[in-house]
């Protein structure tokens, strides 16, 4: 159990930077997702906590300990990586004992056994004990990969999109294992992903990386209902949240050819806007503009209906029960009250001082 | 296989049979011949046309082995008997074996020989695939300033043929009182395997996922740990490969070995052509020679081939 502090870290890799003085707090026991795109430096934040990555200004601390200078295998934390971290020529039971043969931390013999049995019976890998791990499925190495973590009780566990290769079952099952595996424990997990899924679903607290810099922490509830900007908003959500541009004026958006009520918004009067609304947020029947339904997408307990109002497509999300045809014409309304109004050119929210 | 097939595919199938039997037939033939002559008494050697059936003798190992001189006169009863079997086969040649004052049988220069190819085609193989994997995994996971320059400077140490170098080398050695050595022609074969043992290598190291190391340096482990625990396994092949490379550059290489040595650190290849030269050549016995030269290279052959089918596609079909 550790708390894993950033202090002003940057990275760069013969001159471009990859990590832009980054400030990052987790706590002890926390399970917090480090949310970005491919080349957002998610990995490299990863690499950099577990020793693998020296930072090239900034400190890393692990526990109340400056570890910027220590190697890895010091740092005492485990990764579980997408694949690729078991050896292919060793027995599941050897890939689990390797850890803890480390030279630098000797363990009993009898300690190993005990702990290795303990480990298999928590993942439910005992069956697979003795075979090799290239005879194992995608979801057995993917377990057995976290039992190399979990076998050794490290300070920290690291996890680098350790679930992005499974398929979408299996993804889903493992999510929620994970999930309580950390809670069982009660250890501080620091996990990578692309998936934003996976970041609200999985996180205690939730990271968004973008190019280097962490734009927003949070938790997912935060991340999800008040994005930072019109980069996060975008990131996490599906269907993803409608933004659309136009100004305000005297209590109301004007969005092009509509016009919804806006109370709120003071200070945001004489320059370009974005509206961000939640496809949940929108509000079919009733007053409204009128909107027509391009598009029907079943998804079993709700359903995405695509509309077109004044040029502009919107999303909403409605419960399957209410019955739309495409064609149909249906008046559009919002939940004022959810919208955020983010700046065109900062694409900052105003909430959050843009 | 009991896989149904047309006409047309039968008659290809046979066709690729026939074919290669050709081409093995093609190879074979020399060591076909090579072999039979090494069991051939010296006066079916060179009859024309060929004998193909014959009984097969010991007697040019025997004279390979041994210094020898012509029979004035054939050997007492009492003489041949008492001789060892080996011996007597030569006595059946006409000729018979030197032994000194107290009864010593004489070597003749071959096994030194065969034993110097031994030492040198081995350490510098040893060397070369060693010093040639620790280079490529340096290049291969560290950024090296100009890697692409050093790469190409190491590989071009092999754009020269080897007889534009050799009278400098020569000049070079006999300053430095490498001549006839075996450290000399260790040297030598080693630099000259290292640029393709680098190469080689550095192609198999690259294909070892980072991954693997990157998880033991989180488990506890070294660098150095992790290179002889993980990467040294994975890279089996590859090494076995090039093993087999160098050690068969090192093991034939002629034209250093019969400049640089006489008789100290003379190797095989070198001598073995040497002895047509002396009085009548006597063909079964350089037959036996060559017979013998060949036993090392398919003896580690062999026992590395499963490493081979996988590392002679340089990587190319993993998995």
């Amino acid at each position: 159990m550790a708390h894993i502090e950033l202090k002003g870290v940057s990275k760069s890799f013969a001159g471009v930077p990859a990590i832009r003085d980054i400030d990052l707090d987790i706590a002890d026991g926390e399970f917090f997702v480090l949310l970005g795109e491919t080349g957002a430096g998610k990995t490299t934040t990863l690499r950099m906590i577990a020793g693998l990555e020296k930072p090239t200004t900034g400190r890393v601390w692990i526990d109340g300990q400056d570890v910027t200078d220590w190697g890895a295998a010091a740092r005492d934390v485990a990764l579980v990586l997408q694949q690729y971290s078991l050896y292919p020529r060793y027995t599941v039971r050897q890939n689990l004992e390797f850890p803890l043969r480390s030279p630098i931390r000797p363990i009993a013999e009898a300690e190993i056994a005990t702990r290795i049995a303990k480990v298999a019976a928590t993942l439910r890998i005992e069956h697979l004990l003795d075979r090799k791990t290239d005879r194992l499925s995608g979801g057995e190495m993917q377990r057995v990969s976290i039992g190399r973590a979990i076998v050794r009780t490290p300070k920290v566990f690291l996890m680098d999109e350790p679930l992005s290769a499974l398929d979408a079952k299996l993804r889903e099952a493992l999510r929620g294992e994970l999930k309580s595996l950390q809670m069982d424990l009660g250890e501080t997990f620091l996990f990578v992903t692309h998936d934003q899924v996976e970041a609200m679903s999985m996180g205690d607290r939730v990271g968004v990386l973008n190019k280097g810099a962490l734009v927003q922490v949070g938790s997912p509830q935060e991340i999800y209902g008040n994005p930072v900007n019109t980069f996060v908003a975008r990131a996490v959500g599906t269907p993803a949240m409608n933004l659309l541009t136009g100004v305000w004026a005297g209590g109301r958006a004007e969005l092009g050819a509509m016009v919804f009520d806006h109370p709120g918004g003071q200070g945001a009067a004489g320059r370009g806007l974005v509206f961000g609304v939640r496809p949940e947020d929108l509000v079919l029947g009733g007053d409204g503009v009128e909107a027509v339904v391009t598009d029907i997408e079943n998804h079993g307990v709700e359903k995405i209906i695509s509309l077109s109002a004044g040029g502009q497509a919107l999303r909403a999300t409605v419960p399957v029960t209410v019955k739309f045809l495409r064609g149909d014409t249906v008046p559009v309304g919002w939940q004022a009250a959810r919208v955020v109004v983010f700046d065109a050119k900062s694409g900052q929210s105003l909430r959050h001082g843009g | 296989m009991a896989a149904v097939r047309t006409k047309g595919e039968m008659l290809r199938h046979r066709l690729s049979i026939i074919s290669l039997l050709v081409i093995l037939a093609l190879f074979l033939a020399p060591i076909f011949w090579i072999t039979a002559t090494a069991f051939k008494p010296r006066n079916l050697a060179t009859t024309v046309p060929p004998t193909v059936f014959f009984q097969p003798e010991f007697s040019p190992f025997v004279k390979l082995m041994t210094k020898r001189s012509q029979l004035r006169s054939a050997p007492t009863a009492e003489v041949y008997n008492a001789a060892p079997w080996w011996e007597q086969t030569v006595f059946d040649g006409g000729e018979k074996v030197v032994r000194s004052g107290k009864g010593e049988v004489q070597l003749s220069g071959f096994p030194s020989r065969f034993l110097n190819s031994l030492i040198i085609a081995i350490t510098s193989t040893v060397l070369a695939v060693g010093m040639g994997t620790i280079t490529a995994y340096g290049f291969s996971r560290f950024k090296v300033a100009g890697e692409d320059d050093w790469l190409f400077f190491i590989l071009s140490t092999r754009m020269l043929p080897p007889v534009v170098v050799a009278i400098p080398m020569f000049l070079m050695y006999r300053v430095v009182g490498l001549n006839d050595t075996h450290l000399g022609l260790i040297i030598l074969y080693t630099a000259f395997n290292l640029s393709f043992s680098v190469w080689l290598m550095k192609g198999f190291i690259d294909e070892i996922p980072k991954e693997y190391e990157d998880a033991a340096l989180v488990d506890g482990y070294t660098r150095m740990q992790a290179f002889f625990r993980i990467v040294l396994p994975e890279a089996a092949t590859g090494i076995a490969a090039t093993a087999v490379f160098c050690f068969i550059t090192a093991w034939n290489e002629y034209a250093f070995a019969l400049i640089m040595t006489n008789k100290r650190a003379q190797t095989a290849p070198p001598f073995i052509p040497s002895q047509v030269g002396s009085g009548l050549p006597d063909w079964t016995v350089i037959a036996a020679g060559t017979f013998l030269f060949l036993v090392p290279v398919a003896i580690f052959t062999f026992l590395l081939r499963n490493h081979l089918l996988r590392g002679m596609s340089f990587g190319a079909i993993r998995k």
